[in-house]
This record gives C-alpha cells, structure tokens and sequence, in this order.
C-alpha cells in the first residue's frame, strides 16, 4: 500500500513530524516500512510561463520550436522545445536556468538547434507529476505567470509504502492507515467514510442478493448525463499515480480513488448495458464471461457472479466483463458497492489467477458498511468532476449479518504479554481501534463464533476458545475489522498498541530434557567423521528428472524409478524428488570439476523419497476443531512416501595427493567402499561387503553393504557409462548408505575389552586361494577357525604370478594370539594356527603356500 | 713389638700420585673426540691404569700410612672421574649439536597429502542453534519434509481460502489436490510434536524447507529454518522475548538483543517480526552522523525472525487445551543467518556446493 502523505494529512492531524518519523510509528504498530519515495524536494526554480512567440524551426529530423516565454522577469525568456501541443498564449511549466527538475536534473541555459535555450518548457512526466509525457503541460489559462509551480501543482510529497499483512485489510486504505496514524501519534483522525447521506428517494437499478453465502450487501447508485470527455483533474491522476495506479479516464480513476481512500472497491457498470434486475448469484453450468482482459472465462459452480437478465456481467470483486464495461461514450453509469464473501472471492481469484486490486481488498476483508458511504463519494465526485446527475435513489439489498462479539477477562491481555495492564487500558486501546466494550459476560457471546474468513464455524471451536476469568467485558469488534475473532485477537491489539518494545524480558524455567538423540549424535558423527577424512559436505537440491534415472543406467523395474511428482517444478526436466542422493552429488562433482578442481571428494546427508506401493494418492485434511483421531494420522501417514535418510559419496582423482614426496594415489572402488565402513564404524557397526551387480556401479566393482542379513547400500567404482553420461572423470566412484538403515541397529554401549597383558604371539600364514575367492571370505575362516586365543588378523600381502598358479591368489595374513591368562605356548599358537587354515581350506578350498 | 720395616712403595708417593692425576687430566682434556676420550678414560681410570694400581698398594701399606695414602689416591680418583665426565658431556653436546645440524629439513615444505573436508556452514549452523537451545532444556524435534498439507497448512490455522496460504508459494506434490505438499517452514514440526510428545513441550526443529522461487543472490527454492516451541502453563510473551533475547546474546554476543514488531502469521496469536540489534555496528550506525554499517545498512537492527504466542487454535487441532496450557513459537531463516553473521553476499554459493565456499567453515561453526 502506497500513501501520499499529503493524502493521510486530509485525515489525520499529523504533527509536524517527516515521512520517516510517521513511517516508523506506524511499524511499530504493525504496518510496515518498505519504502519512502520524496517527490519534489528537489525540484527548484519552475515557474508557470507564458508562451508569447512560436518559431517553427525547419532542417531538423524532428519538430522544433523556438519560444519566446514571459516568465515574470525582467525579459521574456527564449526557449527551445520539441514538443507541438501549445500555442501562443498557453501557460505552461518553466524551468529557468539553474533550475532543477525531479531527480536531480540541472537546467542551464545552453545553444541547441543554433539557438539559445534559458532552460525548458516541462511535461507532467518531468516534473514527477505523472507519466504523461506525450506534450508539455498547458495549465489552466487563469494560473498566475511567474508563481511557483511547486506550490501551485503541489509537487512536494513524500509516499510511504507499507507492507500491509493479509489479516488487516482496512490498511489497505487512506483511511485504515490514518486511523492507525492518528492512534500511533494520540491525534484526532477524521473518517471520511462518516459523512452524512441523504434520505434515498425510491431505488436505483434493480437488484437483488441470490445467494446470501456470497454476498451479504449489494448497493447500487446511478448517475446520468455524465461526460465520457471530461478529463481526471491532475490532483486526482498525481496521486492515483503515487499511489501506485496507472490513471485511465474520469469514471475508472474515481472508483480508484475511492477504493484507495475508503478501502471499498467499486464497479462502473454502462447503464445502457444493463437488461432488466441485477442479480448476485453463483454460476451456473455452462456459463462464460469475457473479462476487461479479452480473456473467456470458462466459469466455476463456486464462482460469484454479477448477472442481469442477458446473464453474467462481471465477476464479482475480480474483473468486470467486456460488454457491460464503460466506454469513451458511456453517459449514464451504474456504481456498484458490495460486500463478498472473502474466501468467495479469494477461490474465484485463485481459480481463475486473477489478482486484482478489488480481490486484494476483498479476500482480506472489506467494511461491511461501506458500500452506502463509498458509492455516494464515488457518484457525488462523478457529478462534480464530470458533470451529470446523481440518481436520488439507491438499491440496497442485504442478508443479515451478526456481528461477532467476543467475551475476555479484562485482565486478559496482560496475562498473554506477561504484564499487567489495567482494564482501563485494555477499555481504552480496544475502544481506540473502533471495538465497543461493555461490561459483563454476555452469555449468548460463546454460543456460535461467527468466523468471517471462513477457517471454522461452529460454538464448540468458540466454547474451546472461550477465555473466562475475574471482571469479563464484551467485545464488539468495529465493522472493519473482520480479523477479530477470537480472545487472543483482542489481546494482540492492546499489546501491540501499548507498545511490544515495552514487553519485559523473561527467560522460562524448561524442563530438563534429554539432550539430542542417539541418531541425532550419529549423524553428527557421520557428518564430522566425512569431513575429517576429506569429504566436503554438500546440500543439493532434491529434484531430479527421468533424464538422472537414466543416466543412472537404472532399469525399467527399478524400485529407484518410483519417485514422487511436483505439480509445479520449476523445471520442467527436473518433476521428480530424489530417489537416491547421487544424481545431485554427481552433478555437484561435474562442477567442481570443471571449475578446475580435479580432485574431489564430496558428501550429502539427506533425505530420499521413496512413494510406498499402493498408497492412497490423497492425504486427507481433516477438521481443525479438534484433534485427529488416530486413524485420520495414519491415513496422512500412509499417503506420504517413505523419507528414509541416507548418506552418499562421491570422489574423483587424486585422494591422496602427489606432492614433492612423490606420486599421490588416485581414489578408487576401495576409497567409496572404506568411506561406508567409515559410517558404520560411527554407528558402532562394522559391515560385511559382499560382490555385487547393481546400478550406477561398475558390474566388476560394486560392493553390496549388509548389516547382519540387511542391505544398507553400495559402494565402488562407478559404471563407465554414468561417468560419461554425467561428465566425471574416468574411474570416478561412489557410495551411498541408508543411515535410516543403521539407526535401527545400534548397538548400544560398548563392552569394555578385558586388556591382556600376557605377551603376543605371532604366525604368519600365506593362502592360495582361486582368483575370484572373496577375500572377506577368507578372513572370515580364518578368524573363525583360530578361536578365542585369536587377537588381530591383518592381510599384508596380495600376490598373483608364477609362483602361485594361473587363476591362482596368495593372500598373506598376519595373525597375532594372546591369551588373557598365561603366556601361550609354541604349541598352543601353532595349534590355533592350524585351526585356522584348516577351517580355510575347509570353506574356500585354501591351501598353505608352500606346504 | 713388631719388627715390621715399612716398605716404601714409591706409586703412593704424594708427587707420583700427582703426576698420575696430571698426566690423566692433560689425556683428558686433550682428548678430542668420543673416542679418544674412551682411550683416555682406559688409560688413566681404567682397572689397568696407574691410579688403579696404585690404589691396590695401599693394602700394603703400614695401617698407619694408610689412611693418608688412601685420601691421597681417592681424591686424584676423584678429580679423573669428574674431569672425565665433564669431558664426555662437552663432547656429547658437540656431538649432538652437529648431529641434529646436519638433519636439519626445511620444515616449510608443505604435507597436505590428504586434506582435510568440512561440513556444509547450514548444516553446522542449524547444529550450533540446535545446541544453544539443548542447553535451554529443549530436545530437536523433526518432520518429514514431503508432508501433509493438513500438518503444514490446516492445523496450523492456514485456512485453505485465506490469502497467507496463496503467500506460501507451495509446490504440490503429485495433484494439487492431493494433500501433500513439500512443506514450506518447519512450523509442521510443531504439530507432530504436539500430537506426539507428552506436555509440557519444548522443542526446537531446525530443517530443509521448499518455496517456488528461483535460485537468484537472496531467493533459493530449497533453504533452511529453525523453528522454535514451547508449550507450557502459564507462558508468556515476555517469556517469549526472554528466550530470543538470550539466544541472541548466545549467537552474537553479549548485549545483542530483539526487538518485536507486530506482524501477522495465522500460526501466532499475537505475533511478531523479529529484529536483532546489529551486531556490528550496535545500532550506532542509525544515529545521524555516525559512520554507515554495511551489514544492518545503517539501521541498527537486522530482521531475523517472526514469532509469537501460539494460536489457540492451533492447540485446538492438537488435542491441547489452550485455557490450561499456551506458548509461544518462533523461526528464522538459517541461511540468512548465515549470510549476516558470516558476511556471505550470495545465496547461490550455499547450494551449488563449490568447494571453495564450504571448506573454510571447518567442522564446526
């Protein structure tokens, strides 16, 4: 909401105080700054001329004047112009030289087009007046020459833009903003919707409410012999423009104007148009409408309609249809001024993405009684502006309205801010913003809450609301402000206007709690432990398109294709959530990469989407009056995906870095495999790795990551093709796990060893085992086979070449004893040690190298 | 009487004895070297040296001369020891000392092998707020991200037709009219922990939320809040300010309070936006004359958050009765957050995940 200052000042008795000062009071109270913009001050030496002699200069691309301009002084003033729409005797806007125009602009006195120019002749656009800027300004023949034009056209104003929050509609108004004003600075304010209104004689064009649900005032008022030619004053288009609207002709920028003073939107309709009774109603099936923007309308059941006999004209608080719209020759016009339904309007203009300055107003709640005030300002300032008679008569059809009342302890807002107001106060601050308190309880307060933004009716929700207490008073809310509902809503307007800079300051005693989570620290932990052994956490953004899935190489059953769909991505190719944390982590990498970071190792830890089998495709909304039942929970719960957490790796080139120590060591499967030991080592969990086939991961270098008999994810080199399709670097490898997956398996404390302090004893064992003989599996023998004494094994060597056979591996291992008790004999190791190769033989077809 | 003549046994003469002591301590101290030093120390103090011998005569002699002849020989012992363990020290420092320079290394050579990582600076900074109120006594509540339209719009009193639903920019998530929703603040959280968690509650629940806007230097489509509840008997809006006044003394240091102005969101009753007083400039920059404050832009406070007391309504969709019980609630953005405190000018550095920007961050924030 744009305010002209001098706008507010008609209203309000603002001390002598500047823009800044009457913007900051007026956030305090809720309505906030956004921006100031000054006009005028700036502008210095424009005097009104008189345009004595005309040259038309020839030669040039374009019409030029030479002028001869009486400006009060000494000597007329010559004067060079480009603009044609004057003639001799005109009185136009001088700026004289080392005058300064909007902006800043400096006028000197300079030769152009081989004459002198004493400064300009200025159009309204120049003198921050308005847009127009086709001519030069011609003023009124009358107008003094020499005066001050900055006085004269009132160029001086400051405009405060305020961000108006939906639940205060009357602020998007003079009128709420003054009354806001005069509360803030203790000053009178005079509302220029409390005028005095004739006594009707007889009615208007017909009309008539069909529907009480969409509408609850209709008023319309007439005038006739209204001239289409008659030109907006410029006080009236300078602050229409200010304000922010574009002026069009007389009879728009009025209803405009009105609607910006009095905050009630008004419709022009061409009386000549109308056919027969007006009616308010919905649609009907099949009913259409061409809007001002030449668009069709195919219209809703919902939808509220203005109709006459031909059908509809206008939707209702949105945008008036084409054929009853006045035009350059409309004479005799209708005025319209209603109160909607405001979530009526707000489903109409969602329904059709119609925003206009009426819905605006509309869906945030407009004064129910302002249609008979704003639509005699509107008709009596159509007759004064543009000639014409103003009907003496007026329709008003209503539906009964009660207005809502609302029963606190007067103490009440002070127990919300946590200190203490005294009920004179309370009466005061609540009497100041137009409520009407009266003392006692009322009983029929509680019994059906009236709800005008239509979020829930009914006397239980209000019976849950209701606030009881010592000394109530009743609470009749003023008919402009609809948000007032409820005990809390009044509490909020005292503090607010008693000033939340005056709220104490109190920190609350909470209970102790529990401090964070076990999978709270883990993922900490996850996240420290990543970034200690040299990954980089990123946060991706979480759409995907089909485009990753295939780059991915996932198969047409892959459980990964089943992803949850926006309505509205913002990118077309991008509709889906994530399914995986890779497609993002990978595209991450290819940009590091290419801004010349070659080696790379990033992490993410985030959620995936994964849509359940045969869910139900609505989650239901139930009712807010009370708490769900469980069974409604579940059914949202059973709607919504899956969301486990997961973490994922990725890496390309050197992990370890080549340096003047030497080469470095390229990342490889292993790296992406260790990195998920890495996690579960955090968790406390150690993994078994099993060979597997699964996409996006190299056939020959994928590794499956098991928890006991559960799957928690994979790791290794990624396959040849996603690196291509997603531009890595070649051999680039990755890991993602589901921590969801390991939260559920944690192990708890640890058991504190028993340390031994009996000596070591060490054999060392070579296997040949055939090529392809996981080495985990190996190790698992063998640590299964050397029994209890068994301390550590620790693989040392892997060997493949003559000595050991073709398709043949030597795998060496390191296996250390102790016993917790006594010192272990040669014996006793070499039995364990036997022990153990035996079981390896025995379960991998292992063979002693070189027995 | 004895007859016993005294023999004169010429090594415990007093001038021999000196003579082998001077002759021990010139081998000594001309010794050069670890090993000529070893040589001398055979030579002079071994058990073949002279002073050794003639320490064995002693025996020999009349119990009378004895005893000086002992003092005599012990103390020239004594002096050869001492000279000789002066000596070894003074060799073995220079021993050492031309060692260790001789290994001297250039120890500016750089040994980033493996270089460190680092957690992303949103991901730290929701931890660090999260850890200001575990301390406070509150525990970290979470939600789904993909929820309900019910959980994010419905029970938190976000009417279906009321213009701050339209505001909210949602994406919808397979119709749009399907009820789910990527939610857009984290306010849902504090439904689910009004229906699950036993009274009174005091949570805070940082997390990722979803708006349609475009990526540009200040809008990005996925970003992150922190959002803060309490629900107990008897809360207040001073309590309110109380808990941000401290959480701001917390983050930016002592002094560095809020300030409230009133504000509207439908979840809150009454509400707030919420300034912090700049904690650069202390709000000096807004008095005319002082020098200008980048960071608050000469206004003294920053916007940070909205908050307010809990709408009883909102009580109402969770089972809990608002005459026993009230609250207040609270959020702001983390990456705004981020963007003041630590001076990061454009919001596309958080989430396009350039190393660069994130490893000066460290682990911690």
């Amino acid at each position: 909401m744009r305010v002209p200052l001098s706008w507010l000042r008609e209203y309000v008795d603002l001390p002598a105080v500047t823009a800044h000062e009457v913007a900051d009071r007026l956030t305090a109270a809720g309505l906030k700054l956004e921006s100031i913009t000054s006009y005028g001050h700036d502008v210095k030496n424009v005097v009104v001329g008189e345009v004595l002699e005309i040259e038309e200069l020839t030669g040039f691309k374009k019409p030029i004047r030479h002028c001869k301009v009486e400006t009060g002084e000494a000597t007329p003033r010559e004067i060079v112009c480009g603009a044609t729409n004057f003639v001799a005797g005109d009185r136009v806007p001088v700026v004289l030289p080392g005058g300064v125009l909007p902006g800043g602009f400096e006028v000197g006195a300079r030769k152009t087009y081989g004459r002198m120019s004493e400064g300009m002749i200025c159009s309204e656009r120049e003198l921050g007046l308005s847009e127009e800027h086709a001519g030069i300004m011609v003023l009124p023949a009358d107008t003094p020459v020499g005066a001050d034009v900055v006085e004269l056209l009132g160029l001086r104003d400051d405009v405060i833009e305020l961000e108006i929050t939906p639940d205060i509609g009357y602020a998007l108004s003079i009128r709420g903003v003054a009354r806001e004003a005069a509360i803030a600075f203790g000053v009178p304010f005079r509302d220029p919707a409390d005028v005095e209104l004739p006594e009707a004689e007889g009615t208007a064009w017909p009309a008539s409410i069909g529907d009480p649900s969409a509408c609850d005032r209709f008023v319309l008022r007439e005038i006739t012999g209204f001239d289409p030619a008659a030109p907006s004053p410029l006080w009236m288009r300078t602050r229409l423009a200010r304000a922010g609207m574009r002026p069009v002709s007389l009879a728009v920028d009025v209803t405009n104007y009105v609607m910006l003073e009095l905050g009630q939107p008004l419709h022009a309709f061409d009386r000549a148009k109308l056919t027969g009774e007006i009616v308010v109603r919905r649609a009907r099936p099949g009913e259409r409408l061409e809007t001002l923007d030449h668009v069709v309308r195919d219209l809703d059941a919902d939808d509220i309609l203005i109709t006459d006999q031909s059908g509809p004209l206008s939707m209702a608080g949105t945008m008036g249809g084409l054929d009853s719209e006045i035009s350059e020759s409309t004479t005799d016009i209708v005025i319209e001024a209603a109160h909607f339904s405001a979530t009526g309007i707000s489903r109409e203009s969602r329904r059709h993405k119609l925003v206009s300055e009426a819905s605006k107003r509309f869906e945030r709640g407009v004064d129910r009684e302002l249609p008979l005030p704003a639509s005699w300002r509107a008709v009596q300032l159509l007759a004064e502006l543009g000639g014409g008679t103003p009907g003496r008569g007026v329709t008003h059809a209503e539906a009964e309205a009660e207005p809502p009342r609302i029963a606190i302890p007067a103490g009440y807002p002070g127990t919300v801010a946590g200190v203490p107001y005294t009920k004179e106060t309370v009466v005061r601050r609540l009497e100041q913003i137009g409520c009407v308190v009266t003392d006692g309880d009322d009983p029929a307060v509680r019994k059906g809450a009236v709800d005008p933004t239509g979020v829930v009716t009914g006397g239980e929700l209000a019976a849950k609301l209701a606030v009881t207490g010592p000394d109530m008073i009743t609470v009749t809310p003023p008919s402009w402000r609809p948000d007032l509902t409820d005990p809390n809503d009044l509490a909020e307007e005292v503090i607010r206007l008693e000033g939340y800079e005056h709220l104490p300051s109190v920190l609350p005693k909470a209970p102790a709690g529990a401090g964070l989570t076990e999978e709270q620290r883990l993922r900490r932990r996850v996240g420290r432990a990543l970034a200690a052994a040299g990954y980089v956490e990123v946060l991706a953004y979480p759409f995907i398109g089909e485009a990753d899935l295939d780059h991915l190489q996932l198969p047409a059953d892959d459980a990964r294709r089943r992803a949850a769909r926006l309505v509205n991505p913002l990118a077309d190719d991008e509709p889906l959530l994530r399914t995986t944390l890779l497609p993002g982590l990978l595209k991450t990498l290819a940009r590091n990469v290419g801004r010349g970071f070659t080696d790379v190792a990033l992490f993410e830890s985030g959620a995936v989407y994964r849509p359940r089998e045969d869910a139900p495709a609505v989650a239901p909304t139930p009712g807010v009056d009370r708490r769900p039942a469980e069974e409604e929970l579940a059914a949202i719960e059973a709607a919504l995906p899956e969301q486990p957490r997961r973490v994922a790796v990725v890496l390309a080139g050197e992990f370890d870095r080549s340096g003047w120590w030497g080469r470095g060591r390229q990342e490889c499967w292993a790296d992406a495999v260790q990195a998920a030991r890495l996690v579960a080592a955090e968790a406390g969990i150690e993994l078994s790795v099993v060979a597997d086939q699964h996409e996006p991961w190299h056939p020959g270098r994928c590794a499956a990551l098991y928890v006991g008999d559960t799957l928690v994810g994979h790791a290794g080199e990624l396959h040849p093709r996603v690196i291509e399709a997603y531009g890595l670097p070649p051999r680039s490898s990755a890991m993602e796990l589901e921590l969801s997956r390991l939260e559920a398996v944690l192990p708890g404390p640890v058991d504190a060893p028993r340390v031994s302090a009996y000596p070591v004893a060490t054999q060392d064992v070579a296997l040949i085992v055939p090529d392809f003989t996981p080495e985990a599996d190996v190790a698992a023998a063998l640590r299964d086979g050397a029994g209890e004494l068994l301390e550590s094994i620790r693989l040392f060597d892997v060997y493949t070449g003559e000595q050991v056979g073709e398709g043949h591996k030597s795998l060496a291992y390191t296996l250390r004893f102790r016993a917790p008790d006594r010192t272990l004999t040669v014996e006793e190791t070499t039995a364990a040690r036997d022990a153990a190769v035996a079981m390896a033989a025995d379960r991998v077809g292992a063979q002693l190298r070189g027995a | 009487m004895s007859d016993y003549d005294p023999v004169e046994v010429t090594p415990l003469h007093a001038d021999e004895v000196s003579r082998m002591e001077a002759e021990a301590l010139d081998a000594i101290a001309s010794a050069g070297s670890l090993d000529d030093l070893k040589q001398a120390r055979l030579a002079h103090a071994g058990d073949r040296s002279p002073i050794a011998l003639a320490n064995r005569e002693i025996g020999a002699l009349p119990p009378a001369a004895r005893a000086e002849a002992g003092k005599r020989v012990g103390a020239a012992r004594k002096a050869i020891g001492q000279a000789l363990a002066a000596r070894q020290a003074e060799l073995e420092a220079e021993r050492d000392a031309r060692v260790l320079v001789e290994e001297a290394v250039d120890v500016t050579l750089p040994w980033d092998r493996q270089p460190r990582g680092a957690r992303h600076p949103l991901t730290t900074m929701q931890e660090r707020i999260a850890d200001t109120f575990v301390a406070m006594g509150y525990e970290v509540a979470e939600g789904p991200e993909l929820e309900g339209e019910w959980f994010n719009f419905d029970a938190l009193n976000i009417a279906q037709d009321h213009p701050a639903r339209s505001e909210h920019d949602t994406f919808f998530v397979g119709s749009a009219d399907s009820g789910m929703v990527l939610r857009t603040q984290t306010s849902p959280v504090q439904i689910r922990a009004l229906l699950q968690r036993p009274l009174p509650v005091y949570v805070i629940s940082p997390g990722k939320v979803f708006r349609t806007d475009e990526l540009d230097a200040t809008h990005t489509p996925v970003f992150h809040q922190v959002e803060g509840l309490a629900i107990d008997e008897g809360l207040t809006m001073a309590h309110l300010k109380g808990t941000l006044d401290r959480f701001a003394e917390i983050m930016f240091g002592e002094g560095i309070t809020t300030r409230f102005r009133p504000n509207y969101f439908p979840f809150t009753e009454p509400s707030a936006e919420m300034d912090l007083k700049c904690f650069v400039c202390r709000g000096a920059s807004a008095v005319p004359g002082n020098p200008p404050c980048r960071t608050c832009k000469s206004e003294g406070w920053i916007e940070w958050g909205g908050c307010g007391m809990v709408n009883p309504r909102v009580l109402v969709s969770c089972g809990v009765d608002p005459a026993r019980y009230s609250g207040f609630a609270f959020g702001m953005g983390i990456e705004r957050t981020l963007m003041f405190r630590h001076n990061a000018e454009d919001m596309r550095d958080m989430v396009e995940g350039d190393v660069r920007f994130t490893l000066p961050f460290g682990r911690e924030i």
